[in-house]
């Protein structure tokens, strides 16, 4: 089963590295990984999708928090969370699929952030399922370069991961 | 007063108690080998080669309750100590590692005896540790002690660039530690407790099983006692061995792929199992499917989350130090009016001397050939059961531990984990200066003894007057044993051409040889080497080439799998 787990972090050189080198050495997945400081400097934040079952998620979080440059862990999956995305989306539009790229963009609750006379940059937020349809909707071979961020996690209400 | 990073790197060590440092200098560490020359406190060990000078710390620690310190330099240095590293951090064994690193101003230059130190030592360490300040050490050395020791114990690495050795800093040494992301469980959670004492309480076939987390823990006292209480069987993983008195009554013996019969039919049959400080390793539960096939309970003590279900699912948790739990364990069971069930268990132990009756560590002695087997019960007789007993790997480790029976902690040292060839010389060097005046036998075989065998000259050095007992089979004994049982008897590469004349050799490094090719002079030998308190000696027992271990439990297979040596 697909898992979200956010854990805070030391804001350590070396950090990241740690927590990568646990997943590849001990054979996890990693869908995707992200990771930032927050509004205390001293700490990063770091959101991980990953997949396992039950025992190798139980393992997941064990070992993450037996990092020492780990603070806490969470796993977002356990409860009730929002999982958001950003895509920038680089598309080749001329001639009649211009509007069509903008309509479907729209219809995304995308925006056209960068245009020149053959593109459209295009941003788009969501949980990943939402940016994937997006990608399917447009014609594929209109699409020049796609980036994205891997998902950022929160829990909802008061479920708050703090120090 | 401000110091250079050098100065207080030993302050450091002097401040921690440090009493002996092993190490091998180089560029990157010439400040601090400075500093060293300068004070008497931190005794340096020479070393032959950097990865002996982390056996040689690993040895001290595990035979006292201390941090292990080692120091080398930069590059190759450091991948030289890497093999050291990663033996402690399999077995959980307490060292600081300090390495030089080329200046911070040259750092990813490719410079000259330049790695990424800590990039190489990430996946075999606890913590490590680039330090790119002065006035960063002391709290980095601080730190780098108390992760070695606390928790689940193990290797920290810190890197000092040169510059940073030689810059100046004020130096004050930290009076105590907090790291806010490790606060390791100490405490055993009551409930749990109260619950793991009910199900022993009303088991039918409890059965105890105890590793290497009893040794780090300090715990031999409080698991006899409950035990005892108990009146369960009890087992010891090879990490585990002396941590239950072994001529006791209630000891079943190692378990595992070379466990005895009834340890491993115990395993199996048992209807409630407490395991204490132990982590199922795959040489001990070879087939999980198997082992989970019939019905029981599991308690499961560990200071480390991460070792609770992680290979086999557990009922009741505990996370804690074993010290810690199994004293509450023992307050809980003496308060509680339920004793053990002495009718369930009266059956339970005839069922285990059956098992006992298989005298699986039986083996032929003969008057031709001497046995290895034969060997150690010798030694364990010459050195009245209370010597350090060092060993390398291969077969002649399996049957030192089978057949020297240890009735104390930190007496059995040896590489479970990582099973390191080549531990056993400098381990054994280290146990010795942590221990003068006491017996030390390295029990090694021609291979191993052959992975580290210049610390003869170390030991020169410093007079340590260790024993060598090798087992000299002409073979690499536990990979030929593999051959024959599953490989069609073809002995691709485990036959050792052209051995040196170890006695010769022991000779040339100074110390004593001595040649031992029959059984009857097997004894005499042993007791001629131990009389000579002041010197090493070097003993080659031409053993018998063809011995295997057994029982055997081949990997992948059931507990109950086993191969008896009258099965062939
Ligand atoms: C050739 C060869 C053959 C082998 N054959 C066998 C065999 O037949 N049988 C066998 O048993 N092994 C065998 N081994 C060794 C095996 O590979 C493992 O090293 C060993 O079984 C692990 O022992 P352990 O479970 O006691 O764990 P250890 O590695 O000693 O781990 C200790 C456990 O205790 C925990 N712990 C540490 N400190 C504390 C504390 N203070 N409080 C609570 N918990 C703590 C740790 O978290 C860890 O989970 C063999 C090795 C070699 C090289
Ligand atoms: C560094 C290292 N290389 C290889 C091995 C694989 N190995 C395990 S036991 C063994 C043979 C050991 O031979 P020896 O020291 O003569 O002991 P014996 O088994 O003959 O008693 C080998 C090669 C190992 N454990 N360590
Ligand atoms: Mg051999």
């Amino acid at each position: 089963m697909r898992h979200i787990i956010s854990l805070l972090m030391e804001n350590e050189a070396g950090a990241l590295s740690r927590v990568a080198g646990l997943f590849s050495a001990r054979g996890y997945n990693i869908e995707s990984l992200t990771v930032a400081p927050t509004e205390d400097p001293t700490m990063s934040r770091m959101t991980i999708v990953t997949s396992g079952s039950d025992d190798v998620i139980e393992q997941i979080n064990k070992q993450l928090n037996k990092l020492v440059d780990v603070v806490t862990v969470m796993d977002l999956t356990d409860g009730d969370h929002i999982e958001r995305e950003l895509m920038l989306v680089k598309v080749l539009a001329t001639g009649e699929s211009r509007e069509e790229l903008k309509r479907i963009a729209d219809i995304f609750r995308g925006r056209i952030i960068d245009v020149s006379d053959k593109t459209y940059t295009i941003e788009l937020t969501g949980a990943g399922s939402k940016l994937d349809s997006f990608l399917q909707a447009i014609d594929r071979g209109l699409i020049l370069e796609t980036v994205r961020t891997g998902a950022s996690g929160i829990g909802r209400g008061d479920r708050i991961l703090k120090l | 007063m401000e110091l250079t990073g050098a100065e207080i790197t030993i302050r450091c060590l002097q401040e921690e108690g440090v009493e002996y440092i092993f190490g091998y200098p180089g560029g990157a560490v010439l400040f601090i080998y400075d500093e060293l020359f300068k004070q008497d406190k931190v005794k340096h060990i020479l070393v032959r080669h950097e990865q002996a000078a982390v056996h040689a710390a690993d040895g001290y620690a595990r035979s006292t309750d201390k941090v292990g310190v080692a120091l080398v330099t930069s590059g190759p240095g450091v991948t030289n100590a890497v093999t050291g590293i990663a033996t402690a951090y399999l077995d959980s064994i307490p060292l600081v590692v300090i390495s030089g690193q080329v200046p911070t101003s040259f750092i990813g230059e490719d410079a000259f005896q330049e790695v990424d130190a800590v990039g190489i030592t990430r996946p075999c360490v606890k913590h490590n540790f680039l330090v790119k300040d002065p006035k960063d050490i002391a709290s980095t050395l601080k730190k780098a002690f108390y992760l070695a020791k606390s928790g689940r114990p193990g290797p920290v690495l810190v890197d000092i660039p040169k510059d940073v050795s030689n810059q100046k800093a004020e130096f004050s040494y930290p009076a105590t530690v907090n790291i806010r992301s490790y606060n390791p469980q100490v405490q055993g959670d009551i409930g749990q407790i109260k619950r793991a004492a009910q199900m022993l309480l009303e088991a039918k076939r409890p059965m105890v099983y105890a590793g290497g987390g009893v040794i780090l823990s300090d715990a031999s006292k409080q698991l006899t006692e409950l035990v005892r209480l108990l009146g369960a069987p009890c087992t010891n993983t090879l990490m585990g061995l002396g941590g239950y008195p072994a001529s006791d009554k209630q000891f079943v013996g190692m378990l595992g792929m070379h466990g005895t019969y009834e340890a491993n039919f115990g395993m199996q049959n048992c209807d409630v199992l407490l395991a204490v400080g132990a982590r199922f390793d795959d040489r001990v539960i070879g087939n999980v499917a198997h082992f989970n096939s019939v019905p029981r309970k599991i308690i499961h003590i560990d200071i480390d989350p991460a070792s609770i279900s992680k290979r086999v699912k557990v009922d009741v948790s505990i996370v804690g130090d074993v010290a810690h739990v199994l004293s509450d364990m023992l307050a809980v069971l003496n308060s509680s009016k339920q004793k053990p069930d002495a009718n369930a268990q009266k059956n339970w132990w005839k069922q285990i001397d059956e098992w006992r009756g298989a005298n699986s560590l039986s083996y032929k002695n003969s008057s031709e050939i001497i046995k290895p087997q034969y060997v150690i019960e010798t030694l364990h007789k010459i050195t009245h059961g209370d010597a350090f007993v060092v060993s390398d790997v291969g077969q002649h480790q399996m049957w030192a531990a089978q057949y020297y029976k240890f009735n104390q902690p930190r007496r059995w040292i040896n590489s479970g984990g990582l099973g390191t060839m080549g531990f056993g010389l400098p381990a054994a060097m280290g146990v010795q200066l942590a221990h003068p005046g006491a017996t030390v036998a390295c029990v090694t075989g021609e291979g191993s003894i052959q992975m580290n065998i210049q610390e003869l000259s170390t030991c020169k050095q410093y007079n340590v007057p260790i024993k060598i007992v090798a087992l000299n089979n002409r073979y690499l004994g536990m990979v030929r044993q593999w051959q024959e049982f599953f490989h069609g008897n073809r002995y691709s590469h485990s036959y050792m051409d052209a051995l040196p004349d170890f006695v010769k050799l022991a000779e040339a490094y100074g110390h004593v040889g001595i040649l031992v090719e029959k059984p009857s002079d097997v004894e005499g030998a042993l007791k001629e080497a131990f009389a000579r308190k002041n010197d090493l000696v070097f003993l080659d027992f031409r053993t018998d080439s063809t011995e295997n271990v057994y029982p055997m439990v081949p990997g992948g297979k059931g507990l109950s799998e086993v191969i008896l040596a009258e099965d062939l």
